[in-house]
């Protein structure tokens, strides 16, 4: 019963073959259902604040969508948030709450501009790629201290990964007003806390002219695929999600638990890693602070919007990429400060993570139902 | 360093750490009636973050630091009920949903300080409330009995705590209804409602934790000004073994470390300040791997009650 791919199918049931839309509709409906119920308390909030709430969203939608730099940069949000989103899809799929995308993107990054700069006369077939297999090992490393704490010790992972988050973070200002400073700044007398820019040939390249969308968005899609193809066609997405689903049956069936909680933090860490690398090698080119954007939580919102699957995520990174930049849009337009973006977000999860008890009892009631369509037929 | 060995400095020591302790044992003790009742409350630190907003505003504006402090536990209780709708009401997964309360409360603190008050500004927090007679002792008077009356309620909530936890009917009801809910239902108790209430008093609690930052400790309020306190209370929770005289060593234990780091600096010891900062966060996870002791660990602790299951 772990996975409708292995279960026997059922004589009496036509509803079992067919694709089950309703399910789908389902899991659709429900989350949007939360966006929205977020955004109406959103708007009340707006009217107390003394803004119009009319004027802030469609500054909102006018930022995110009215024109090509709008456009692009939305998608330029939505990349981070997608590869974060898939890694932890990967996690929360094996029961493992990763809330450590922060520091996972942190210690991507700085992995992704200490590499190149220090090898910075490689040629770039070979110094691109391998930075971001580094941006990508440095943060499943980041990853797999509070998975093996998990598995081994028993360490609740939230509260460690919390902690890994502001342990990245301090790390990275030590980093930037010390050893990583740009040599410029401190030549020039300025000493901002910043690396130096990254060598031309790991920069990636931009995709539309004067924005500044890059191939990253491209990496991040084909990930997301892959964390599909990953999760549902292979064995070990398969033990993950087993896992997930029920540990004891999985321990039962011969599974190693602890093995696959640490992987996926591990894999989780590692996609928030490559987010950071990304990031770094496609629109800073430099390592500065404020790279996260908050990106590590946001990642974990259109993760659960887009109902743990890598594919739902595609749809649900970009209309939070669009919210991010409308958000900016909106505070310029109608003095909200952005950190109202937070807050809603923060009501969606609350919505969202409610909502299941609805989908829950519903797939109870049908099993319920199914049972007893299969004793009438077998009587 | 020749500093650090002399009296003044040690009992200097000791007094910031009485201080620093303050918002981790309402937050901890609090989080101990929410965890020992079997819910998870992960939305701490949101509730201390908006509650210290709460009571900074209101004691800017009234003047009256009463008022901000009873802002800060109304401000609580609110978040509290929203917290057990969602985990108790509605059974959803804790983790997730005290991580959106979190972030509830980290954007509406920042908006709100953002909209209504703009720049970092500092008010008069509670004065030091020297206790007669006890204060005149040398050295340890002046280290333990003149501070604030926040600070001395803090560390009368741990025997109180105790108390109603193990002594009154009450604590019983939370702990059955933490171990063993469907056994606490079949006796009459409602195990949601004694959860409700659980996760409304370590709310409240919460709450006074976040005015002891920004009226009492700091004296001010920014962005995210809890930096994750409020986490590291959750995890005292764990490595006090869901006891508040547990919780109590581990509030001092975390406070020491944080004072004598403050000290170093101060002294001018040459350690690079954010590499000092780290500390705390990496006891937090020490802590975590060698509190193993989860024989004590409630047995529903993270479970919905559902009548008729299990």
């Amino acid at each position: 019963m772990l996975s409708p791919e292995r279960e026997p199918a059922s004589p009496i049931s036509s509803r079992n073959s067919s694709f089950d839309w309703s399910k789908v509709v389902l899991n659709v409906a429900l989350p949007f259902a939360g966006v929205a119920a977020a955004l109406v308390l959103g708007a009340v909030m707006l009217l107390l604040l003394g803004a119009n709430p009319l004027a802030a969203f469609s500054a909102i939608i006018s930022g995110a969508f009215g024109s090509t730099f709008g456009l692009t940069q939305t998608l330029v949000k939505a990349t981070p948030l997608l590869l974060v989103g898939a890694g932890i899809c990967i996690a929360f799929r094996a029961n493992v709450i990763n809330i450590g995308g922060e520091g996972q993107i942190i210690v991507g990054a700085l992995a992704a501009t200490w590499f190149p700069l220090s090898f910075a006369s490689a040629p770039g077939w070979l110094l691109l790629p391998s930075t971001l297999i580094v941006g990508f090992l440095a943060g499943s490393i980041w990853g797999f201290i509070p998975g093996i704490l998990k598995a081994r010790l028993h360490v609740n992972e939230i509260l460690s990964t919390i902690m890994m988050n502001a342990i990245a973070q301090q790390f990275m200002n030590f980093l930037l007003q010390g050893p990583l400073m740009d040599p410029a700044g401190v030549a020039q007398g300025t000493f901002l806390a910043q690396s130096a820019q990254l060598p031309h040939q790991v920069w990636l390249p931009r995709l539309v002219p004067r924005t500044l969308l890059h191939a990253g968005a491209i990496v991040a899609v084909v990930m997301a695929v892959l964390v599909y193809f990953f999760l549902w066609r292979t064995t070990i997405g398969y033990d993950i999600r087993a896992v997930g689903l029920n540990p004891e049956a999985a321990r039962y069936s011969g599974i190693r638990v602890p093995r696959y909680q640490a992987l996926s933090l591990t894999l989780a860490g590692g996609f928030a890693g490559l987010a950071g690398a990304i990031e770094v090698m496609g629109v800073q080119h430099r390592l500065m602070d404020g790279l996260t954007s908050g990106y590590g939580f946001t990642g974990i919102v259109a993760a659960l919007l887009g109902g743990l699957h890598p594919l739902g995520l595609i749809p649900a990174s970009v209309l939070f990429g669009a919210l991010l930049v409308g958000a900016d849009k909106m505070q310029r337009a109608v003095q909200v400060p952005s950190s109202l973006v937070m807050a809603l977000l923060g009501l969606i999860v609350l919505f969202v993570s409610s909502a299941s008890i609805w989908s829950r009892r519903w797939s109870a009631r049908r099993k319920i139902a199914e049972q007893r369509d299969r004793k009438e037929v077998e009587s | 360093m020749k500093g650090l060995i002399s009296l003044d400095v040690i009992s200097g020591i000791i007094h910031t750490m009485i201080g620093l302790a303050t918002p981790f044992l309402y937050a901890a003790i609090g989080e101990t009636f929410a965890q020992s009742s079997g819910v998870v409350n992960l939305g701490v630190d949101g509730i201390m973050l908006l509650s210290a907003f709460a009571a900074f505003y209101v004691s800017l504006v009234s003047g009256s630091l009463a008022l901000g402090l009873l802002a800060a536990a109304v401000v609580g209780l609110l978040m509290g009920l929203l917290m057990s709708l969602v985990s108790v009401t509605l059974k959803a997964e804790q983790g997730v949903s005290g991580i959106g309360l979190y972030m509830f409360g980290l954007g509406m603190s920042s908006l709100l300080f953002k909209v209504l008050i703009g720049t970092v500004k500092t008010i008069d927090g509670f004065k030091p409330l020297p206790i007669p007679f006890l204060s005149d002792i040398p050295v340890v008077g002046k280290m333990l009995f003149r501070t604030n009356i926040l600070v001395y309620c803090a560390f009368l909530l741990v025997p109180l705590a105790w108390w109603v936890l193990n002594k009154t009917t009450l604590g019983l009801k939370i702990k059955a209804v933490g171990q063993a809910p469907a056994a606490a239902d079949s006796l009459g108790i409602s195990v949601n409602g004694i959860r409700y209430l659980s996760v409304c008093i370590g709310s409240v609690l919460a709450g006074i934790a976040g005015a002891s930052l920004s009226i009492s400790l700091l004296n001010l309020f920014q962005d995210n000004l809890t930096a994750g306190q409020g986490f590291i209370a959750v995890a005292l929770v764990y490595f006090g073994g869901w006891s508040p005289v547990g919780v109590l060593g581990g509030a001092l234990l975390f406070s020491i470390v944080n004072s004598f780091q403050l000290w170093m600096q101060v002294l001018g010891a040459k350690i690079p300040s954010n590499i000092a900062v780290m500390l705390p966060y990496l006891l937090t996870i020490v802590a975590l791997t060698i509190s193993v002791n989860r024989a004590r660990q409630p047995a529903a602790l993270n479970k919905p009650f559902e009548r008729g299951e299990s």
